[in-house]
């Protein structure tokens, strides 16, 4: 696989850094070469999350990068913010739960997509794992890493936690597959991202 | 019943609002009794306001006063610098118990010893709160920090730093010297406006620590987070006037 | 020697976690540090590994507390290690300059973070000149700087052998990135490369009688005449220097017939090695060279790649306004290839940068 840059950006509290985490953790699971970086300057306290995430089957290079081939925004700040990395290869991902106008979303883009992650998330499964919905769209919008693989390194990021509550873990794997389904379901409409 | 809404005071510089402190961080409520003590007084204009590299630094603009970052424990000696240099000024050095117990001791202690005629207020909420949690000359013995994770070890790390206790051994008896706590806002307005007042008369040194939360790296919900204040740290770090040029006091 | 690993052990870590892994790997006792972000998780992790393999911790005071406990600890026989950054890393040039003097095997870690004062916690390359140069000495110390968590691992291992072997302050000049940015590496136990741990031993507290078995061991850093003082550096400057050969590292790539020679160390020669790569395919004859280690530096090295490939401009691309151009340019003074800069300070460098930055000067 050639090299996947993804910048995900959102609150302090929404979850960003972890579900990176466990991508890039999933990534190299599956014999990949993966780079993962937050953003960690004071910017942070109060500010927008933002991880980094490299992903290619060769050894990654600087970790950072002026554009990315998928951003995701999950806050009204976090699109400002991250307008900049996306320029004519992007795919541009956002909640569309947040109010935006058209000149606020980034002039160059491949395709711009909104995905009502935390509505789903508020009404039909639990608020708590709208980050995880988020990370099966990723993994819809590029098949970085298999389903399986996915699966496999939240089981061991929240081990503890289900084990405490295995019906937390039927929760989560749903949240996955939903996200999986929403993101497959609107690239349809403007093309796969890796050929 | 009238409800009274809180006025913003005067001194708060309205641009940096609001402010970038954690959900249930204490330093608001200080800076904000902090605000009304200098409104109180009407030396606006006159207060210089120090900040130290730890949480305080977010601090740096949060006045309508000319203000200043420092180095990480070095609040004390630059406060010092202006105020050796331009008296008419209200210096007022703000740092949390890293700064001002640990690197910055040395410059605590001497400040205290020489009577500098300075206004240090230290915000105590035994943990190293920018870096991430680490543990601090206040950390309770058996707290959990980051860099204690079984607990504070009393025999490898020593007992908590009392410090108001130990400003007070060393300093002239015209200095003014207290401990107050978040949860008592009427008597925390009170000491820093002793505090303040102490150096406006020009009588010498005038050090506040106040006791604050930290959720954050406490990791503690609300109702734990006010607990461990009021029971815990209360229990540790007794409130009170400790030397009050100005009469008896209430300690 | 406590084994970490039954196996190599492929592992996704952060550079400050490597650290901590290393430090222990290398049989280190005790680490001493103060919390400056970007190397407080160096402490969280030793805190939690240490009692499981009986390695020992002190939170200090402050920087200077950390480096001078450091020296102490180093003094008693025990190996002994520090980390910090920026401001800390100011502090401890006090510390370190008394390990010069006084040939202290201590090994440090830097994650360079913007400078100068509290700059930015984030990531810079502008701490060259302090951990080369630092304290008022003539900068005998050894600074190796990684680019990748497998270097983290391999050098800071390494950093307490050649401590001990050569009984100058070692340092592992890393930044804020690596810090914190997770990658794969494979952690192992050294014995199992083959790599033997030198053993530490006292300065004081040497056993025995003093008196009967041997003399008492008297350490000092301060001379009452000049001309003592002279002998000592001038002594002290001619073993750094010929020990230089066996120490100096460094990595060099599509010189031979380069046109123009990309310099770079660290993190930003990733960012140079992908330039080069680039570069090649467009046409453009690029070459690549790294100092691993800028005490000592590589000069010879690279004087002979300049003058092989009779290229006509040198890229030094550094995330600092001249540091590393500084350092560079001492050691290959008289050279008269053209030298240009990229400074980014406290900036991370991208491949685009670099070859933007080529085409505009070619």
């Amino acid at each position: 696989m050639a090299l996947l840059r993804i910048a995900l950006a959102g609150e302090g509290g929404q979850g960003v850094q972890s579900i990176a985490e466990i991508l890039a953790e999933a990534a190299y699971n599956s014999d990949k070469q993966a780079l993962y970086i937050p953003n960690f300057g004071l910017e942070q306290r109060g500010g927008v999350s933002i991880a980094f995430i490299q992903f290619s089957d060769e050894r990654i290079g600087a970790p950072k990068f002026n554009k990315a081939d998928v951003v995701i925004a999950l806050s009204d700040r976090a699109i400002p913010r991250t307008v900049d990395y996306s320029d004519q290869k992007t795919l541009y991902v956002y909640d569309s739960g947040i109010k935006i106008s058209p000149e606020e979303l980034p002039s160059e883009a491949k395709q711009i997509i909104g995905i009502p992650a935390l509505d789903i998330a508020n009404n039909e499964l639990h608020p708590r794992v709208f980050n995880i919905i988020i990370m099966g769209a990723v993994i819809g919008l590029t098949n970085v890493v298999s389903f399986e693989a996915a699966k496999s390194a939240l089981d061991h990021k929240l081990a503890a936690k289900f084990e405490k509550n295995p019906a937390l873990r039927d929760l989560n794997y749903k949240a996955l597959e939903i996200g999986k389904n929403l993101a497959e379901k609107s690239l349809k409409e403007g093309g796969a991202l890796n050929e | 019943m009238t409800t009274a809404t809180p006025a913003i005071p005067k001194s708060w510089y309205l641009p940096s609002k609001p402010h970038k402190f954690c959900p249930g961080c204490g330093h608001g409520i200080i800076l904000k009794a902090l605000g009304e003590a200098i409104d109180d007084l009407g030396i606006q204009d006159q207060t210089i306001f120090g900040c130290d590299i730890g949480c305080s630094l977010l601090a740096w603009n949060f006045f309508a006063c000319d203000s200043t970052q420092t180095h990480h424990g070095r609040t004390n000696p630059v406060m010092v610098g202006i105020k050796r240099a331009r008296p008419e000024l209200i210096c007022v050095g703000y740092m949390g118990d890293g700064g001002g117990y640990s690197i910055g001791s040395q410059h605590l202690l001497n400040s205290a010893v020489r009577n500098e005629k300075i206004t240090v207020i230290l915000c105590n909420n035994t943990n190293y709160g920018m870096t991430g949690g680490q543990m601090s000359p206040t950390t309770l013995p058996g707290q959990k920090t980051e860099t204690s994770p079984y607990g504070r070890d009393p025999e490898q790390t020593g007992y908590p730093t009392m410090g108001p206790e130990f400003v007070a051994a060393v300093a002239s008896d015209n200095a003014y010297v207290a401990r107050a706590t978040v949860s008592k806002y009427k008597q925390l307005k009170k000491y820093l406006k002793n505090a303040l007042t102490n150096q406006i008369q020009g009588n010498g040194f005038s050090f506040v620590e106040v006791l604050s939360t930290c959720p954050t790296n406490w990791k503690t919900n609300a109702q734990q987070t006010w607990a461990f204040l009021e029971d815990e740290m209360e229990k540790q770090y007794p409130v009170g006037e400790f030397k009050n040029p100005f009469g008896k006091g209430d300690n | 020697m406590a084994r970490i690993t039954e196996q190599p052990k492929k592992s996704f870590l952060t550079g400050n976690e490597t650290v901590a892994w290393a430090c222990l790997a290398a049989d280190a006792e005790i680490m001493f540090g103060y919390p400056i972000t970007p190397q407080n998780e160096v402490m969280h992790y030793w805190t939690r590994l240490a009692p499981k393999y009986d390695r020992s911790f002190l939170q200090t005071e402050d920087e200077l507390s950390a480096g001078f406990t450091t020296c102490g600890a180093v003094q008693a026989g025990k190996k002994a290690f520090t980390a910090t950054a920026g401001p800390g890393n100011v502090l401890m040039q006090e510390p370190f300059g008394m390990a010069e003097a006084m040939r202290l095997p201590t090994v440090a870690v830097i994650q360079q973070r913007g400078g100068p004062s509290s700059g930015t916690v984030v990531y810079s390359q502008q701490e060259v000149t302090l951990t080369t140069f630092g304290g008022n000495g003539e900068g005998h110390r050894i600074v190796y700087s990684t680019a990748t968590h497998q270097e983290i691992y391999d050098y800071t291992i390494k950093a307490f052998n050649t401590a001990w072997k050569y009984r100058f302050p070692v340092f592992v000049l890393g930044d804020g990135y690596q810090a914190k940015m997770r990658e794969p590496l494979e952690l192992y136990n050294p014995e199992d490369r083959g790599i033997e741990m030198v053993k530490p031993y006292p300065l004081i507290g040497l056993g025995g009688e003093i008196g009967v078995d041997r003399e008492p061991s008297h350490l000092c850093n301060i001379y009452s005449l000049e001309e003592e003082l002279y002998e000592v550096v001038m002594k002290v400057s001619a073993e750094y220097e010929s020990i230089s050969p066996e120490i100096e590292e460094y990595e060099e790539k599509n010189c031979e017939d380069a046109d123009i020679i990309i310099l770079t160390h660290g993190i930003v020669s990733r960012a140079a090695d992908d330039a080069v790569k680039a570069l090649r395919t467009q046409g453009i004859k690029a070459g690549y060279f790294r100092p691993i280690t800028l005490r000592p530096y590589p000069a010879k090295q690279l004087r002979e790649a300049i003058q092989k490939s009779g290229a006509k401009k040198l890229l030094i691309a550094e995330s600092a306004y001249g540091q590393f151009e500084r350092l560079t340019k001492q050691e290959i003074y008289g050279e008269t290839i053209q030298v240009e800069h990229l400074y980014m300070p406290g900036v991370g460098i991208i491949d685009h940068d670099i070859i933007t930055k080529v085409k505009s000067i070619l």
